[in-house]
């Protein structure tokens, strides 16, 4: 098997990368065969375990670039992040999945197809990180569409079925547009690059990327912002995303928020790259700021009329998209830093919340805000984590949010302070939603609709499967929010010196 | 910038037959516009991918890039032959409208399209002022096929005619592809957008929306907009 591994992933055995995007490929397939859904919740940890592995490898052996794939400190970051949040919502996945296969919503059919999904849509997000060729990137994010559409519609349901449509055809069109606007950076890059597969090789064309036609690469840049930016979910191209979170099983919604948009995000940040080495095109900036400020406030108003929690929190995905990007166009050092920090924390604090939410989905058996009532005194335990991670998410001292949205407050306001004005408008109104619709789910009497305690009890080990990444998660904000590594603090510098 | 007529005669016929081919794929896209007959449509859509099968072809050819051929061969049996089939039997199996439901009338939806056909010349041709001839022209074409696949798109009810707008978009994407000189993972580009997209997906959904909506019309998904329940 290794063999035929190795034909299909042009790397060596023992190059870290060949275990991170290996494992999850192979466990695709192997998952595919496995019937019993109690082991392939097991095996799909093993193979999230094992790709973390890997991932860590990266950071002490770094690969060699090839025409397909190269490491460099900005993709590294993300690839270990990507790894860190998918096993984690992997055990948190086992968990969810033995209390929802008691309700009989989805048979074991259902969860092979899910669990083989689950490692597949890992293998095209660390592909589409990994990948050094700009042709390789749009084919992974392409495939990662799909796996998701199909895992959104897992419970068949209208809802589910509409949002997995509109997810596909909103996404489709954006990732033509996407490939439109790969083929014109390509056009712009080949008089200087010649021919073949190292024109389209990123590592290597942003060493020459001053002397692309700055003119195409400017009409390339405008649909692979448009391209790209609907799967960023960033306004007014969102219309997918709430639908797509809220109606795709909790686990789903966890890595779709908190990788999905950050790798698509990724690739956009590429091509800025790309387009900021040439100093005659256009400056990326003003319409990355003008569509980032666009999601936040877009975001933060929506976020005043949800009535279902899960499209609630899909909605400050948006807003918090809004800010990444914004702080991205911003550029510059401290900016770009920020966007950083902001992108680590908010994978962290919003996939814990889905955990969150999930467990509470199941504790109540409902999605509505208005029927969830008093958490803090019927779950004590999962009540205040929520409102933990709603506060972080909410941008609170001291969790790591807080630090990153200051940071890009400030450098905003040290450039440009009018550009500051809307950001911060935005980021109140959001507090203001989230802070109305915590004390309503979290406080006061507990509701009516305490579910089936025969349905969903599970054994303590089980139970705590499903917390442990929930609290790994916030801790992790917390202490980011405190304190900083040095030697964190030090990458993320050059990597925001190499974002420009 | 190289004039056309200063090319050697060969590269000229080369060029002249690719603008010819590209041209056609472009008239398609107009045909796909006006068709009322759901029939028709997926005819012209199915006269389309053959027309770029050619195109393919032909690139393959002048550029002497054999991969392309494989491009090619994908349209024509792929997209030419087997979706269009696929589709006749759906519509048939599932009894749907055989007349086109349109959310703009014909007219306003053709003068739109004519509108967006001059606004990629506009936006094309001078920015790759520089590059090829062979591109220039083929890009700019490529480019009314992205956009007029997008118009139909937007401005059909029924969800096989936006599904065909959408493939009519993707015929524009693999045109600029393969006009591309070079270009490498074209092959792979072409296998995943129609294997995957096309067919594996929309035959799921088209049966799953059947089953659930009792019609193809997507206005039926707009009566949810899923915070009422």
């Amino acid at each position: 098997m290794m063999g035929s591994l190795a034909s299909l992933l042009p790397l060596e055995v023992h190059n870290p990368l060949f275990w991170v995007l290996g494992t999850p490929l192979v466990g695709a397939g192997l998952l595919a065969c496995i019937p019993d859904w109690r082991q392939a919740a097991w095996l799909n940890v093993a193979i999230s375990a094992a790709a973390l592995g890997g991932a860590i490898g990266l950071l002490y052996v770094r690969p060699a670039e090839t025409v397909l794939f190269f490491i460099d400190d900005f993709n590294i970051y993300l690839v270990v992040l990507t790894a860190f949040v998918g096993f984690t919502t992997a055990l948190f996945s086992a968990s969810y999945i033995g209390r929802e296969s008691k309700t009989r919503r989805l048979t074991s059919q259902h969860l092979r197809f899910y669990h083989s999904m689950y490692q597949a849509f890992m293998f095209t997000m660390l592909l589409a990180l990994s990948a050094n060729n700009i042709g390789v990137l749009w084919v992974a994010v392409e495939a990662a569409t799909l796996t998701t559409v199909l895992m959104v519609s897992l419970y068949r349901t209208r809802e589910a079925i509409e949002a997995a449509w509109k997810y596909f055809i909103l996404c489709s069109v954006g990732i033509g547009l996407a490939l439109f606007g790969t083929i014109l950076v390509y056009l712009a890059a080949q008089p200087v690059m010649g021919d073949g597969a190292l024109a389209m090789a990123w590592a290597q064309m942003i060493k020459r990327a001053g002397a692309f036609q700055p003119e195409l690469m400017n009409l390339a840049f405008v649909f692979l912002l448009v391209g790209y930016g609907t799967k960023v979910g960033l306004a007014p191209l969102h219309a997918w995303l709430p639908d797509a979170h809220a109606e795709g099983p909790t686990p789903i919604s966890a890595v779709l928020s908190g990788l999905l948009l950050n790798v698509a995000l990724y690739a956009l940040l590429r091509f800025k790259m790309l387009i900021n080495a040439n100093e005659h095109a256009l400056q990326p900036g003003p319409l990355m700021i003008g569509m980032g400020c666009s999601s936040i406030f877009v975001a933060s108003f929506m976020l005043y009329r949800r009535g279902d929690i899960k499209r609630l929190f899909a909605y400050s995905s948006i807003e918090h998209m809004g800010i990444i990007t914004f702080a991205f166009g911003m550029g510059g050092g401290l900016a770009n830093f920020a966007g950083l920090l902001h992108m680590t924390m908010h994978s962290l604090v919003k996939s814990a919340i889905f955990f969150a939410v999930g467990l509470i989905t199941q504790a109540t058996g409902t999605k509505r805000i208005a029927d969830i009532r008093g958490l803090t005194v019927s779950h004590p335990f999962l009540g205040w984590a929520f409102v933990i991670g709603v506060l972080a998410i909410a941008g609170l001292p001291p969790m790591g949010i807080f630090m990153s949205e200051f940071l890009v407050i400030s450098s905003t306001f040290a450039r440009n302070a009018w550009l500051a004005v809307p950001v911060m408008i935005g980021l109140l109104v959001t507090f203001g939603a989230l802070i109305l619709r915590l004390q309503g789910m979290a406080f006061g009497e507990p509701g009516h609709l305490a579910a089936d305690s025969e349905r969903t009890h599970q054994g303590w080990f089980m139970h705590s499967l499903g917390v442990v990444p929930l609290v790994a998660h916030l801790t992790l904000a917390l202490v980011a929010g405190v304190y900083l590594p040095d030697e964190l603090v030090t990458w993320f510098k050059v990597v925001a010196k190499l974002l420009g | 910038m190289i004039s056309v007529q200063q090319l050697p005669s060969l590269e000229r016929y080369a060029y002249d037959m690719a603008h010819l081919i590209g041209a056609v794929i472009l008239m398609m896209s107009f045909g796909l516009l006006y068709q009322r007959r759901m029939t028709a449509v997926i005819r012209t859509y199915s006269f389309q991918a053959m027309v770029l099968a050619l195109a393919a072809a032909w690139q393959a050819f002048v550029q002497e890039a054999p991969h392309l051929y494989v491009s090619a061969l994908i349209a024509l049996l792929f997209k030419g032959v087997a979706v269009p089939f696929a589709l006749d039997w759906l519509v048939r199996r599932l009894g749907i409208h055989r007349t086109v439901e349109t959310a703009l009338g014909i007219g306003p939806t053709m003068i739109a399209g004519v509108a967006l056909v001059a606004l990629s010349i506009v936006l094309v041709l001078p920015v790759t002022a520089s590059a090829a001839a062979m591109t220039r022209e083929n890009l700019a074409l490529a480019m009314s096929v992205v956009l007029l696949g997008l118009l139909m798109m937007i401005t059909r009810r029924n969800a096989v005619t936006q599904v065909v707008g959408f493939m009519s978009l993707e015929n524009g994407l693999i045109l600029a592809a393969v006009g591309a000189k070079g270009m490498p993972l074209v092959v792979e580009i072409s296998v995943a957008f129609s294997v995957l997209v096309a067919m594996a997906l929309f035959g799921i959904f088209f049966f799953r929306i059947r089953e659930r909506f009792d019609s193809l019309d997507v206005a039926y998904l707009e009566t949810f907009r899923g915070e009422r329940r």
